[in-house]
Order: structure tokens, then sequence, then C-alpha cells
């Protein structure tokens, strides 16, 4: 066993190592810089692997734990654990930081040694995140994470960053304070910061809220989370950010540090309140169908392409919040898989704008036009982008964007009904600046001799698009990995009717499903009613 | 060794065209043309080899084994949703996996030639490759997700090869048009899709038809919205996007902007008609609404007819066939809104036939004239393309519906099924029937005023700046072919006409059924039958007539008529206004909106102005109060003072406040 049984520890503190390594070296010796923290991130990225092997097809809870004392007054413990969910997202952040230090092997110049430890101890923070089950311990890598990512955008952003950073800081800030109210309360009720003890007492009763309180709670989290997602209104941090931050830090903004809202809200506030979920959740999605709708529309009319880009994002975060609160398990799938999917679609759209900023540097769509002339590969690529952005079925967007509008329908068909208007908008914002930056005559001579795209892009890009075909194909390997992740929390909010709960029948040429009995630990389901109604829909 | 190798390993037939599109498009840009056409050509052309060996299979398999499903791998799988990469094969994907493969092929074929002096040679037959590879996928899928997957794909497909000139503007805002208005037809359909999914819990056409929910579902009476009509209706939709149906049709004129065999292929023969397809794939849905099926044969009745009334003016040889397929394209729905899919089918495969023919002999045309397309700038050209104009006679006979070329057949199956329609009350039939006999004349004096202008009557070009030539055998023999399909395309049914045998209802009855037409025949309805062919062709002969008068005989009429109905003319000319109809009252208002209320007014100046406003307001007063932290000694005092006094103020004074504090004190 090469990582021994602290593999989730390793995978943490492995990017810390590197980035101390990192900090040995020569300032000005950016070579051995930049491949050392390639090295370090492709290597971490093999370490993430190794989760795949640990957590088993159909096993409830967290199939890997550490856990040890941390402080003893109060009883703060270092807890890890992973499940089906987190290990995705795990390896999702683990696969976009290599990317993102090719990204940057030539467009950071200046204070290269600190650019990449910055973006390594991002990855310790982010990785952190998702991993923690100790109320506190996540607090603290949540706000780990921040520092890194704000610096990122201060120093090697464009000519507004430190705006953009200061405000992405205390838009982040502001939501967190809350979070950390809630969480001190749980402590004084509870006497433990241990998310799983929590989430026991809430469920057998011992800790009872009154309706009340659970929604301040539930509010508490939520809008910490809601910002970070970030969810209508709370947006106007993102297109700011995006646009000033350097291309790497924009594909782990869009690709990873959104996700943790959205991770956050099925981790947390979902099993955490269940009760509170419910009464909300028509407000929420509300919110979200309006960030689909606005985002869209918004996005489509930005003069800036990476704005528009971050817009989208909007839009696409807005469909994971609904699948969400839609409490079905196919939505909540899709929720699921749209993080991962958006994380590499609109991560490679960021790559690509950023491609284009280092010809030109600029990101006004009247700037370009006729690109497809001078480099037909870059124009072929950012084509399948867009496409895989805007929902093209055997590419990655589609089987979440899908599963999301199909279980959220089952419940609820007007939420679904206004949602899916978000599928003919991608299609028009993403198609119309595609035409206007890579179609027709070139019309400004700069664009003229443009070089298409070199070797380190051109393996980027290979690397991206292989990634989105896998995902638009072989989704299966994916969601039956976070199937029993995804059930426990669904089951911890609404039971599913009786035909919902497992796939009818065999899935020939397949394994057969290991369907270990489903999640009896820590929910109430058995508590609760199932509920038996026949067909919905007659 | 299996016994039905193709219809075991039915993915093949899709794979071959992937593999091409592929090969090509990776690899093509460094290919010399001869390479980059032999992978092309030998791709679609495999495919269609396996095809017709599928299809010899299909027929040695016992009734039971249809429709024959096989089940590859599970694409999406959640909850008790599952989307598995499942082929099937029934009558139905046997008629359209011919017609996909073999037009197809030929029509790759005559791309050669055609494109042969064009840039991005590679890219253009990488696309077309693509196309049939989703195309095939549409046709075999077993299951509405993998349909969808043809689908979209198919319209991306069309997309790239409507901009494939995409320096021209004209070009790329056409492709981009076809997506949108398409994805505003998905939008319906994937809606259709989640409401199935709601009412069986299954997507799987077979599980869905053959279920006993829907075995037991009551017919879903005229005027009753349940389920199964909202389900069919949103289907529609969907097919109304992709089959250019009223009021979706608007971005198929514009696809002429794509090459000319890319017209023939798709917004002609193939991706167009996948609309009907799916609505007779999914005709056990319709039967059970009667609502849904009247508003198919409405809409399609409609669109033929509108569409049919713009073809008469237009001046651009392409855009006339294009309303032309608009309109046939109506007349297939208005086939299946009356019940009579395999008429439907029978005419979708008669009209691949000939319109594919007569885009290829227009493309023909275009090329001997050097690229011109405006009918106004042709005409005598009949005896120096002379095989050109061959081919393209016997296609407009077809259309036009004279006996015995094959659009008779399937065009007199459809009026008639619409005579005897009684969906919506014996009224409702006679009106579709008489619209859909007022197309027909109308049909058929568009199409000979094309021939006119085009081939006869004096040359309206400079000949000796045109050097008008015939086109290279790689052309001409596709055209050739197709002109043979399109006049024995239709006689497997000729023998009804005689009392025998309808071959290629009997073929789709499995599926369908007899159909209320053949039913009415077996009540003695025999002689209807026969007075309806001659009605429908003396209106053939009467459009061809006015053709022929106004166009040969009085060239100048046509222009004095334009005079004298000036209101009339230019609606028609302009397509009665619907894309500047659109443009004004959807995408102009949408943008304004998203820019200044959207954007401008609520996130920048609302939203984020209140969140600015917040952190300028917490400026405000810590710069306010920054002032009493002067590190002045004695206004330190003072406001301890003050501070004292308000705190004694407080215990002494307010009311409920100070007394346990007091009492504490005391």
């Amino acid at each position: 066993m090469l990582p021994g049984g602290h593999l989730l520890s390793v995978l943490i503190f492995f990017p810390a190592l590197g980035a101390l390594a990192l900090l040995l070296l020569r300032g000005d010796d950016h070579k051995y810089i930049r491949y050392l923290s390639l090295a370090v991130g492709v290597a971490e990225f093999l370490l993430s692997l190794l989760l795949l092997t640990k957590v088993s097809i159909g096993v409830a809870g967290y199939p890997v734990e550490e856990f040890s004392k941390w402080i003893n007054q109060p009883p703060i413990n270092y807890h890890l654990g992973v499940d089906g969910i987190s290990m995705f997202l795990v390896i999702l952040t683990t696969f976009l930081t290599p990317i993102s230090i090719l990204a940057s092997w030539k467009s950071i110049e200046h204070r290269v040694k600190e650019f990449f430890v910055l973006l390594l101890m991002l990855e310790v923070g982010v990785i952190g995140v998702f991993l923690a089950l100790d109320l506190f311990l996540f607090f603290v890598f949540w706000e780990v994470m921040l520092i890194p990512m704000a610096l990122l955008i201060g120093i090697w952003g464009h000519e507004r960053r430190v705006y953009a950073a200061v405000k992405f800081m205390l838009y982040t800030m502001a939501g967190s304070i809350f979070m950390l109210v809630g969480i001190i309360w749980l402590y004084n009720a509870t006497g433990t910061f241990d998310l799983l003890a929590v989430q026991q007492m809430l469920a057998n009763g011992v800790l009872v809220l009154t309706p009340q309180t659970e929604m301040l709670l539930f509010l508490a989290f939520f809008v910490a989370f809601a910002i970070k997602v970030p969810l209508f209104p709370l947006h106007t941090w993102l297109p700011d950010a995006h646009v000033e931050a350097p291309t790497a830090g924009s594909v782990m903004l869009a690709g990873v540090l959104l996700k943790m809202g959205t991770y956050g809200m099925i981790r947390f506030c979902l099993p955490l309140f269940p009760e509170a979920s419910h009464r909300a959740a028509p407000w929420i999605a509300v919110l979200a169908i309006i960030g689909i709708i606005y985002g869209a529309l918004v996005a489509m009319v930005q003069p800036n392409l990476k704005k528009l880009v971050a817009y989208s994002s909007v839009s696409h975060l807005g469909f994971v919040v609904l699948g969400i609160f839609a409490f079905h398990n196919i939505s909540m799938q899709g929720a699921v898989y749209q993080m991962l999917a958006h994380g590499v679609s609109t991560g490679a759209l960021f790559l690509l704008v950023g491609m284009l900023y280092d010809r030109r540097h600029t990101f006004e769509i009247s700037e370009y036009g006729g690109l497809a002339t001078p480099m037909p590969k870059l124009a072929a690529f950012f084509l399948f982008a867009a496409l895989s952005s805007l929902g093209l079925p055997m590419l990655n967007g589609f089987v979440g964007e899908y599963l999301i509008l199909l279980g959220t329908y089952q419940r609820h068909w007007q939420w679904a009904s206004w949602a899916a208007l978000g599928v003919i908008l991608s299609a028009c914002y993403l198609l119309w600046s595609y035409q206007r930056v890579f179609f027709g005559e070139i019309t400004k001579d700069k664009n003229r001799a443009l070089p298409d795209t070199s070797a380190r892009e051109k393996w980027i890009l290979v690397t991206m698009a292989i990634v989105t075909l896998w995902m638009g194909i072989g989704s299966v390997f994916i969601t039956r990995r976070t199937a029993t992740a995804s059930q426990t929390v669904i089951d911890q909010v609404e039971p599913q009717r009786p035909y919902e709960a497992e796939v009818p029948r065999k899935i020939p040429g397949e394994a057969p499903r290991k369907t270990a009995p489903r999640a009896p630990s820590t929910s109430s389901n058995t508590a609760m009613p199932l509920v038996t109604e026949g067909l919905g829909a007659r | 060794m299996t016994a039905h190798p193709i219809l075991d390993f039915l993915w093949i037939i899709p794979l071959l065209p992937l593999l091409g599109s592929a090969m090509n498009g990776l690899f093509g840009a460094k290919w010399p043309n001869k390479i980059v056409n032999t992978v092309a050509i030998s791709s679609t052309g495999l495919s269609f080899l396996c095809a017709l060996e599928a299809v010899r299979e299909f027929f040695q398999l016992s009734p039971e084994q249809i429709p024959w499903v096989r089940q590859y791998f599970t694409w999406i799988a959640a909850g008790n949703f599952r989307a598995g990469f499942d082929l099937q094969v029934d009558q139905l994907t046997v008629v359209m996996l011919l017609v996909v493969t073999g037009v197809g092929w030929l029509i790759h074929i005559y791309s050669t030639g055609y494109m042969a002096h064009e840039g991005g040679y590679y890219r253009f037959f990488s696309y077309l490759n693509l196309f049939m590879f989703f195309m095939l996928i549409l046709v075999l899928a077993a299951n509405y997700v993998l349909l969808f997957v043809g689908w979209e794909g198919v319209g991306l497909a069309s997309y790239l090869l409507i901009g494939f000139y995409f320096l021209k503007k004209s070009a790329s805002d056409a492709g981009k048009k076809a997506f949108i208005v398409n994805r505003i037809g998905d939008f319906g359909f994937m809606l259709g899709m989640f409401l199935l999914f709601r009412a069986f819990h299954t997507l799987d056409f077979q599980a869905i038809f053959t279920s006993s929910t829907l075995q037991g579902w009551p017919v879903e009476l005229s005027g009753h919205l349940g389920t199964l009509t909202f389900a069919s209706l949103l289907i529609f939709m969907g097919a109304c996007g992709k089959s250019a149906q009223l009021p979706l049709y608007v971005w198929l004129p514009d696809a002429m902007e794509g090459p000319t065999p890319v017209s023939a292929l798709i917004h002609a023969a193939t991706m167009v008609t996948a609309g009907v397809y799916v609505v007779a794939r999914s005709h056990v849905l319709f039967t059970h609404a009667p609502t849904a099926m009247l508003v198919v044969a409405t809409v399609g009745c409609a669109t033929a007819f509108f569409a049919a009334t713009i073809g008469l003016v237009q001046t651009d040889i392409k855009k006339v066939l294009a309303y032309s397929t608009v309109s046939q394209l109506g007349y297939m729905f208005l086939a299946c809104g009356v019940g009579a899919f395999s008429a439907g089918i029978f005419h979708l495969m008669t009209h691949a036939f000939f319109k594919a023919l007569l885009f290829l002999a227009a493309g023909s045309v275009i090329h001997a004239m050097g690229g011109e397309q405006d009918m106004t700038k042709m005409g005598g050209l009949s005896k120096k393309i002379r095989w050109t104009y061959l081919t393209m006679l016997t296609a407009t006979l077809a259309i036009a519906g004279f006996p015995p070329f094959a659009g008779f057949f399937s065009k007199d199956a459809i009026l008639l099924n619409a005579f005897v329609s009684e969906n919506g009350g014996r009224g409702a039939g006679y009106a579709l029937y008489g619209v859909g006999l007022l197309t027909a004349l109308l049909t058929s004096f568009y199409m000979f005023r094309l021939i006119f202008l085009t081939f006869h009557g004096e040359p309206r070009y400079d000949e000796h700046k045109v050097h008008v030539h015939e086109s290279p055998n790689s052309m001409l023999v596709p055209l050739m072919i197709l002109a043979v399909l399109s006049i024995v395309g239709g006689w497997v049914a000729a023998p009804a006409l005689w009392h025998g045998p309808d071959y290629f209802t009997n073929f789709l009855s499995p599926l369908f059924g007899q159909g209320a037409a053949l039913a009415a025949e077996e009540a003695g309805a025999y002689n209807l039958e026969l007075w309806l062919v001659v009605v429908a062709v003396t209106t053939s002969l009467i459009g061809l007539a006015i053709a022929f008068w106004m166009y040969l005989k009085r060239p100048t009429k046509p222009a004095e008529l334009a005079q004298s109905l000036k209101g009339v003319y230019t609606t028609l000319f302009n397509k009665y206004y619907v894309d500047e109809l659109y443009a004004a009252a959807v995408v102009k208002p949408l943008l304004w909106i998203s820019t200044n209320v959207f954007w401008k007014a609520a996130d920048v100046a609302g939203i984020d102005g209140a969140v600015n406003g917040i952190a300028e307001g917490i400026t405000a007063v810590g710069d306010g109060t920054r002032h009493t932290q002067s590190g002045n000694t004695r206004s330190y005092a003072m406001w301890m003072v003050i501070g004292a006094i308000v705190v004694i103020a407080i215990i002494f004074f307010w009311p409920g406040v100070g007394k346990p504090i007091v009492g504490m004190v005391r």
C-alpha cells in the first residue's frame, strides 16, 4: 500500500509539500519552478485516482475516513472522509490544477515562484474543503482557500485586479461569517463540531430544532454557499473576479471553487436541515431559474468574451442548484454530474479565451472576427468546448443538464419547463459569440497573422477534449459511483416513490450492481413515511 | 458465428461513417482530394452495403423477433432512469435505413464532382460523414434519448454544413439560425420526453409502446388535454423545428446557403424528414390523442399551402426548391395527422428520391452556369445540358404528381386518406383534402415555372461570358440513378389501383395497421379512389398549363400580373415578412431588454450598485467615526464622561431596564 491508511491527508498536504519545495528553489529559475510544480500537480492527480480503488460502488457512508484529535477543548477534530461525490470533486480539482499550471507556462512571467506556490496552496484548501467532515475544519479550509485565490487575482490579474480581488474576498467572507455563526450555534447546542455526530443527533431526535431556528441555521449555511455558487442575486462578484483573474485563476475559480458552494449545499444544508430545505426550496428554485435565464440573457449581450463565459457559469450553476433542491434522485445525480461537467467544459472555455488573450491582449469580441482562417485548430477546439457547454448529446454538458431537468420535471414540471429555456439560450449566446469571434472575414489586421495552437496548447486542449468526450459517453462510470452518495442525501430529505428507488432491470453487458442496502446509517429514512402513490402523471 | 452477422452488430452501420469523418477531420488536411473522397465514399458505401445485408437478414426474421432490439451499453443511468446505446430494427427502420444510406451514398459520390474546386474539401466530407453517423443513430435508436442524440447531432452537422462558407456572413448567420430554431423545437421535444418518463418510467420505445399502462390508456377524446395529448404535442413541437413546419420553418430557406449537395442530402432527403419519422415512430401515442393528431394534420396542411404560395414567386432556383421541401414536408405531416402513417412514410421515401434529384440537378445547373442561381438569368438550357434537363424533368413530373412517377402514388395516398378522414368531423377531412389539392395545383405550377424559366425560352444570360457545360459523370450518374428511382419508386403501391395489394402499406402494416383509407376501400369505396386520382391528375395538369401559358406563351404576363397584384406579389416575394416579424417581435426586444434592463440596469446599477453602496456606506461611517479616534487625551476624557452620563441615565430613568441592576447594586 503506497500511501498507507492516510491517503486523504496525503492528498491534502502533498501539494503543500510541493509548494514548500518550490519555496526552496531560486526565484529566477523559472524553468525548474514550472517543471517541479507540474510534476507535483501530475503526481497529485495520479494519487487522487487511487481514491477510485477505495470507494467501492454501492457502499453507503464514507468508505474512507481519517480521524485524529486536534484540539481537546473545544473538541475540534481532524476528521476527513470521502464518498462518491467528494471523490470526483477531488479528482476534478487535481485534474484541473496541472492543466492550470500548463496554461500558465508562458503567460506568467513575473513572480513565477510565488504564482505556482499559491496555485498549489489553493489546491490544498480546495481539497481540504471537499474532504473535511468536521465543521470547524471545514471552515478553516474554506477560509484558507480564499487567500491564495484573492492573491492570484490581485497580483497576476488584469487592470482592475485589486478591486476584483477585494470584492471577491469581502463577498465570500461576508457569507462565511453567517456560516461561522451557524457552526458555533450548533456547537453550543450539541457540544461537538463533528458533522456526522451533529447529523446523528438531529436525526434521532437528541437535538430538536424549532422550525424558526432550523430555518435561521439553514440560511446561515445557505447564504455562505449561495454566494460561492453564485446564486442570483449574489453573483456580481463573479464577472469581475473572472475578467480580472489570470487564466489559471479563472479555470480554478469556475472549475472548482464554485462547486464548493453546491457541494456545501449537498453536504450540509440538505442533510442537517431537511425541513427548512423543504420550506425554502420553492424560493431557491425560483432564484435558480432566474439565474439560469437571467445569466444566459446577460451573457448573450456581453461585449467582453470572458465576461460572457463568466455569466454563462451563473446560468449553468443555476441548473445545479435547481437539481439539488428538486429533491429527486435523478436530478441530484444530474446536479453532481453537472458540477463535474461544468468544471471541464467551462474550464476549457476559459483556457481558450486565455489563449486568445495571450495573442491579442484583449477580451473584446469586437476586436476579433474571422479567427478561423489564421487558426483553424483553435477554432475547432473552441467549437468543441462551446458545444459541450451548450449541452450537445454525447458531450459532457448534456448528461448533467438532461438528468437535472428530467428529475426536476418528475416533481415540479413548471420548474423544469422554465429552466429548459436555458437550453435554447445557451445555444444563442455561445453560437453568436462564436460566430463573431471566428467566422467571417478578418476585420482587424492584427488578427491576420496570429499563430495557431502551439504544441503545449494542443496538449492541454486535446486532454480537455478527450475528457469532455469521455464524460459524455461513459457517464455511467461516474454516476454509478456517485449514486449511493446522492441517494443517501436524498433519503435524508425526501423519500422517493417506490418505483423511483432502483434501476428497474439488469443492465446487459455490465457487472450486476452491488445493491447494498441503502444508507441505513445516519439517516432517518425508516422513520419517514414512504409515499405510496401510484403513477404521478395520470 | 452468429446467424445475423450485421443485425447482431448493428453499431457497425453508423460507426463506419463516424470513422470516415474522424479520419478526414483529423488527417484530411494533409491528404490529397483523392484519398479524402475515397475514405468518405467507401465508408458510406460500406455502410450502405451493411444496411442492405441487415435488411436481407431482417427478412429472414420471424415476426416475433421484430422489432429486433440490441442493447450495447448503458450510456446514462440514474435512479430508475436508464438510457442505453440500444439499436433496433423494424419495418420503419428498414425504410429509413435504406433511404438514408442509399441516397446518402449517391450524394457523397455527386459531391466529389461538385466540390472538386472548392476549398476545405476534407472539412466538407468530414462533416458530411458526421451527418451520416448521427442520422443513422437517429433512425436506429431504440429509445427517445438515443434518438435525441441523433436528432441534435444532425442539427450540429447541419449547422456546420450550412455555415461551410464561413467567410460569408449570410452563411454563418444561416447556420446559427438553423441551430437555434431547432433548439426551440428541441425544448418541446425534451419536455415531451420528460412527460413520457413521468407517465411510463422509461423512454425505451418498446417498453412504452407495449406497456400495459399504454394499452389500458383510454383514448383522450378531442378537446380533452390529457398526458398523451400534451406529450404528443410537445414531441410534435420538436418535429416542427426539425422538419421546418409552421411557425418554425424559417431556418430551412436560409439553409440554402450551404453547398448544394448538402441541401439535397440534409435539407431535402433525410434530416428534415426526421420530424416525420419521429411522429410515425410515436404513432401509438398520437393515435391515443386525436386532438394532437388534428393539430398535426392542420399544421402540416397549413404549412404545405403556405410554403407553396411563397414558392410561386421566388426567383432563386434553390429557394423555390427549399419552399417546395417545406411544402412537401407539410404533406407528410398531413398524412400522419389523418392517421395514414404509412402514406406519410411512403411520401417521405419518394420525396427523398425526387427532391434529392431536384436539388442535385439544380446543383448541376448552377455548376453549368458558373455559380448563377437566379432563374431570371437563365433560360434555354435544355439543349446544352441535356442529361441534367431530362433528369430534372423526371423529378418535376414526380413531384407534380403525374402517373406513373413516384410522387403520384404517394401524394394520391395522402389526399385519399385526408378525404376519408373523420377526425374532427367529416368537414375537417374535406377541408384538409381541399387545401391539399389546391397545394398540388400550386406545386405543379411553381415546378413547371422553374423548368420553363430555366430550360426553355430564350437564353437571358450573356452567352459570351457564361460557358455552359454539362457536369462530369461523377455528378450525372447519381442523377440518373435517382431519376430511375423517381420513376419506379412508387410502383410498390401501384397494384392497388387495379384492386391489387399495396405492397408498401402491407410491409409497414405490422407497425401501423391497415389505415383508415384501406378500411374505407374494403367497404366498397374503390370507385372513390379512382375519382380522386382523376381529380388530382387534372389539377396537376391545370398547374402545368398555367405555367406553360404564363412563362412560354406569354413571357410578359408574369410581370404584368406582378404589377397589377403588387401588394400580393411583394408580400409573397418577401415571404410574408415572417423573418422581419420575428426579428422585430422577439430578437430585438430580447437583446434590448438583456442589455439595458438585465445587464446595465439590474446587474450593474441595481445589484452591484447595492453591493458597492453598502461598501461605500460602511466606508463613510468608518470615515465619520474615525475622527473620534483622534489621539487627543482631552477628547477621550470628554467621550468617557458623556458615555458615563448616558449609561447612568439609562439605568435610572429607563423604565424596566434599571430595576434589576439597581437592585443588585443595593
